[in-house]
């Protein structure tokens, strides 16, 4: 209980201050990033509109305090103030697809990388020195070793632009409109492979080594001697002893890459144009849209701290000695 | 050591009883980069149908590498170098996969030294009965359990705790529940590597009781393995001593404890507490067993025995010194090689 208090209370320090940060960080800008701003949308907008939204953005003329206090009393509401980009679109709803997006392609690639790469952790530790064993590693260190910008734009430029694999843009093809139907879903699933598969790459040798050498301290068990010499069947020493056991640190490390789903993707948004969290930051970015800036990063701190939390919990539930901690 | 000769029937195997299970020259090796450990290296004894057959011999001698190699289940580094495991006639060290998954736990089994590690902590106590049960025999999953409960009865622990896992049982009922998945098959023999050392002295001695019970009972055989001589005055019929890698002595239980004939299982001997009264100092065994990367030529103990003499830099034959007790020692004379009279002889 006492665990779970203190974890709570720092999770809520953690949360203020990212707020605070968020808040502060476009006002430290050089210049006024307000009038930067504005001055874009001068001749396109009527003066009226503009003061209105330059209130609405809380860049008033406001004592800072005063503005801190409008700034945090919007987040309540759940408001994060229009889109300058997409005048007038709220950033919420930007959000909320984009949202949707990076968490789809983050979520597909992290299970995949972590299928695959504990089940060839797991047949290297079996046969160690075959030819999994022999030939995984040096393979993954090869990959391992080109920047992950580098293989993205290869794998695009290869698979997508010169042989025609795979689409070159987007999450869905633009002539059909977003439904259940099987049309949709697979044309979702059909952009989502390029962008996932190079996120898979790169992530995965870090499951197979860490699950290769899992496997072998487990190996040695003597429980795992024990079922060798019960006269089991290979496969079931090898899964439901040695795995099921050498699987136990890797979940944990499961659950911390799901807390950083949403903020890892962002190059491979940008190289893939894919429509998440990463590439709306780069568009607001360019754009200097402020508003936009400032609910992705909450959103992509509050997903961090959130995935941590119930990290967190979930471990006091499945690790007896932490409770007493 | 050099094997001596066989002569019929050398180790007192009463005429007419085939041994259920025979070591022959058994050689393992653990590769290390100093070079190979010679962690067993030639080692010859048998086991009759319904023996308890003690070994022992002090940590890090070699013990638990031949128990594994009686079932195969030795890890790399190590590698079978030499020798032959005859059971039923057939050598489990020439099976192919098959064949020994169907020789393991059907015909020998194993309890591991600690019950704590020797348990799958993510299966139930009943799921690690059923799995051995059913690798080896065809039957449905209810008569499976209802088999695992009638075990678990049998060596003493409620029917209920069938669902339990490891974690949740005390340190004694888990080697209990070791003992349990050991019968699961009937087998003539069963391996105990120093089944009660992890375990407080209350529930070692119950343990032990448990053990003489089941073999009372059941009837099967025993290779009892301990660094801890006592523990075998009550159960063995017959005990080898290891050294190094090697059997020093073997013999009847009750003539070793009265009668023994090596040095050095004098010294286990008066290093081991007495059943009653206070636990006195053990005076121990000085020295410590030699490098076994580089053995030393000759008998390996020579360097810590109190009887040394000429010839122990040659190696003494493990030979029948008294009618089924044999002894690997230059002491008598029945153990010494030509070079070694000859080395007596000189002084
Ligand atoms: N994996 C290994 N690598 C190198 N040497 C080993 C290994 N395992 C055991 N040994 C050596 O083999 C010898 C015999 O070990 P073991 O059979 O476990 O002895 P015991 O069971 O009698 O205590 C020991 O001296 C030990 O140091
Ligand atoms: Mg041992």
């Amino acid at each position: 209980m006492n665990f779970i208090l203190r974890r709570l209370g720092f999770y809520a320090l953690a949360a203020w201050v990212s707020i605070t940060l968020n808040f502060f960080l476009p006002r430290m800008m050089p210049g006024d990033p307000g009038d930067a701003v504005m001055a874009r949308m001068q001749g396109r907008v009527q003066p009226e509109t503009i003061d209105a939204m330059r209130k609405a953005y809380g860049l008033s003329d406001d004592p800072l305090w005063q503005q801190y206090f409008d700034y945090l009393g919007n987040l309540m509401r759940g408001e994060f103030g229009i889109a300058i980009s997409a005048f007038p679109t709220p950033v919420t709803d930007i959000i909320r697809t984009s949202f949707f997006w990076t968490l789809l392609l983050g979520l597909t690639a992290t299970i995949v990388a972590f299928l695959i790469g504990n089940l060839l952790g797991i047949i290297g530790a079996w046969r160690r020195g075959g030819l999994v064993d022999s030939v995984m590693p040096p393979l993954l260190i090869f990959v391992g070793s080109f920047p992950y910008f580098w293989l993205a734009l290869l794998a695009l430029f290869f698979m997508g632009f010169e042989w025609g694999w795979f689409p070159l843009r987007h999450a869905y093809s633009s002539n059909i409109s977003p439904s259940w139907s099987l049309e949709f879903v697979g044309s979702v699933a059909y952009h989502l492979v390029l962008p996932a598969a190079s996120l898979v790459v790169v992530a995965i040798g870090g499951w197979v080594l860490g699950m290769r050498n899992t496997m072998i301290s487990t190996l040695s068990e003597d429980y795992v001697m024990m079922a060798e010499a019960k006269g089991l069947p290979q496969r079931r020493v090898m899964f439901n002893y040695a795995a099921r056991n050498a699987l136990l640190p890797n979940l944990t490390a499961f659950g911390m890459q799901l807390g950083f789903i949403l903020g890892g993707a962002l190059l491979t948004e940008v190289v893939f144009s894919y429509p998440g969290l990463g590439y709306q930051l780069l568009g607001a970015v360019r754009n200097l849209d402020y508003p936009l800036m400032q609910g992705i990063f909450l959103i992509i701190t509050f997903s961090v701290l959130g995935a941590n939390l119930v990290m967190d919990l979930l471990y006091v539930r499945l690790d007896p000695r932490v409770r007493g901690a | 050591m050099a094997i001596a000769t066989e002569t019929s029937n050398s180790q007192g195997t009463p005429a007419g009883a085939a041994p259920l299970i025979r070591i022959e020259d058994l050689k393992v090796q653990y590769l290390s980069p100093r070079g190979p450990v010679r962690a067993v290296d030639g080692v010859t004894f048998d086991i009759r149908p319904g023996e308890v057959m003690g070994l022992a011999g002090e940590s890090g001698c070699g013990k638990s590498t031949v128990a594994q190699a009686i079932l195969r289940i030795l890890q790399p580094p190590a590698v079978i170098t030499n020798g032959r495991v005859l059971f039923d006639g057939n050598d489990i060290l020439d099976m192919s996969d098959d064949q020994l998954n169907e020789f393991r736990w059907r015909d020998v089994s194993m309890v591991f030294q600690s019950a704590m590690n020797s348990l799958n902590p993510v299966m139930t106590i009943g799921d690690q009965i059923t799995d051995a049960i059913q690798a080896h025999q065809r039957m449905p999953g209810r008569k499976a359990l209802e088999r695992a409960e009638e075990l678990l009865r049998i060596v003493g622990i409620e029917a209920a705790r069938i669902d339990s896992y490891p974690h949740q049982l005390s340190g004694g009922m888990r080697q209990r529940a070791v003992i349990a998945i050991a019968l699961a098959l009937n087998p003539p023999l069963m391996i105990m590597d120093e089944p009660t050392t992890a375990l407080d002295v209350v529930v070692q001695k119950e343990i032990m009781s448990t053990i003489s019970r089941l073999k009372q009972e059941l009837g099967f055989s025993i290779l009892f393995i301990t660094h801890d001589l006592s523990l075998l005055v009550e159960i063995s019929d017959r005990i080898a001593i290891m050294y190094a890698g090697q059997i020093v002595e073997l013999a009847n239980a009750r003539e070793l404890f009265e009668q023994p004939l090596h040095p050095y299982t004098n010294g286990l001997m008066s290093s081991f507490p007495p059943l009653t009264g206070d636990r006195v100092k053990l005076s121990g065994i000085p020295g410590s067993p030699p490098d076994l990367v580089h053995p030393p030529a000759g008998c390996r103990f020579a360097a810590r025995c109190p009887r040394r003499f000429e010839p122990c830099g040659s190696e003494p034959l493990f030979a029948e010194a008294k009618p089924g007790h044999r002894v690997a020692c230059h002491l008598y004379p029945e153990s010494r090689t030509p070079q070694a009279q000859e080395a007596i002889r000189e002084h």
